[in-house]
C-alpha cells in the first residue's frame, strides 16, 4: 500500500493525486458484466444512436467508480469514506482518456475533510462533478 | 408548462412504498472481478492476502459495490413514462466497510417523482433511496439514486 496520508498533511485548497483512467469498449462489456447492468446503451451503439445518444457511453455507476477509486486511493488503509455524491452533467464515450480531480474544501472536527471531485474529459470539460467527504487518521 | 403531466396518480402513489428486501452473499469472487471491471488494483480490494494483513483482516469491497447487489420487485409497481432512461446521479452514505462474506440485504424506496424540461425534451425524474444492511443488522451504506426517464428521439 502507497504512502498514507494525515489529517495534518492537508489543507483547504490541497489537490488530490490525479487518476487518470483509460474506459474502452472492453471496460463498458466487463462493467455490466461486473455489476449486472445490461441497458445497452453501454455496448450497442445503433441502439444509443436510436436513443438520442452520440454513441455508446460510459455507465455513470462506473464513473462513480473512478470516483470512488480516487478517494479510496487518496484516503488509504487508514482513511475512511463517508460520503461520496456524483452528478452525471455530461455524458463521456470510450475511447479517450478521463481524468478524476479533486480539491479539499473544508477541514473539519476529528480527521473530518470534505473535498469537491470532478472526471474531466481530454478537452478539460468537467462532465461529473461530486463531492466526497472522508475521515483522515492523525499522526498525533 | 401547459402540457399534460407525464406524472400518473399510480406513480404518485408509489412513492414511499418500500421494496421487498432481498438479500445478496458478497462473494470473493464477484468483489475482485468488480475492481477488475472499473480497473482498480487496490491490494484491499484484489489481493486477499495484502488485505489480510491490513486494519480489515480480509477483502472488502470498493466503494460502490453494493451497485452490483439490485433491490427487489417493488410492492407499488412503476411504469417508466417514457421507454429511454439515463442515470442521473447517486449520493453514498457510508458507515461500515462491506467484507467478503458479508450477507446483505437490499431495499429501495422512491422518495420524490418530478419533471423537468431538458436536452432530451421532456424529463422524469425519479429519486429512489436504496438501503444496505449486513448481516449484523448494521446498515452499512446509504445510496440515493437519480433516474432519468425520457422519450427517445424520432427515428429519420
Amino acid at each position: 500500500m502507497g504512502d498514507q496520508v494525515y489529517f495534518e498533511d492537508v489543507e483547504q485548497g490541497t489537490e488530490l493525486p490525479t487518476l487518470r483512467k483509460d474506459p474502452t469498449t472492453q471496460q463498458l462489456v466487463m462493467y455490466a458484466g461486473a455489476s449486472g447492468d445490461y441497458y445497452q446503451i453501454h455496448y450497442d451503439r445503433q441502439f444509443a444512436l436510436g436513443n438520442g445518444l452520440p454513441d455508446v457511453i460510459l455507465h455513470g455507476a462506473l464513473k462513480n467508480a473512478f470516483l470512488g477509486q480516487l478517494m479510496t486511493d487518496w484516503i488509504g488503509e487508514q482513511g475512511r469514506l463517508a460520503r461520496l455524491s456524483v452528478q452525471y452533467r455530461g455524458m463521456d464515450v470510450p475511447g479517450t482518456p478521463i481524468f478524476a480531480k479533486g480539491v479539499v474544501t473544508r477541514k473539519g472536527e476529528d480527521g473530518e475533510v470534505e473535498c469537491d471531485i470532478w472526471l474531466e474529459n481530454a478537452e478539460g470539460k468537467r462532465t461529473t462533478p461530486g463531492s466526497a467527504a472522508v475521515v483522515l487518521p492523525s499522526r498525533g | 408548462m401547459t402540457g399534460e403531466s407525464a406524472i400518473t396518480d399510480e406513480m404518485r402513489a408509489a412513492i414511499g412504498v418500500e421494496s421487498e428486501p432481498v438479500t445478496h452473499d458478497v462473494e470473493r469472487g464477484a468483489v475482485i472481478r468488480f475492481a477488475q471491471a472499473i480497473g482498480d488494483p487496490n491490494p484491499l480490494f484484489n489481493d486477499e492476502r495484502a488485505a489480510r494483513a491490513t486494519r480489515y483482516g480480509g477483502l472488502i469491497a470498493p466503494p460502490t459495490f453494493l451497485r452490483s447487489m439490485p433491490s427487489g420487485p417493488p410492492r407499488a409497481e412503476v411504469e417508466r413514462p417514457y421507454s429511454a432512461g439515463l442515470d442521473g446521479g447517486s449520493e453514498w452514505e457510508y458507515f461500515h466497510p462491506v467484507r467478503v462474506g458479508d450477507r446483505i440485504t437490499v431495499t429501495n424506496r422512491i422518495s420524490d417523482i418530478y419533471e423537468r424540461q431538458g436536452r432530451l425534451g421532456s424529463m422524469v425524474f425519479i429519486i429512489n433511496e436504496v438501503k444496505y444492511v449486513n448481516q449484523l443488522g448494521q446498515t452499512v451504506a446509504l445510496q440515493r439514486t437519480t433516474g432519468i426517464s425520457y422519450e427517445p428521439p424520432e427515428e429519420e
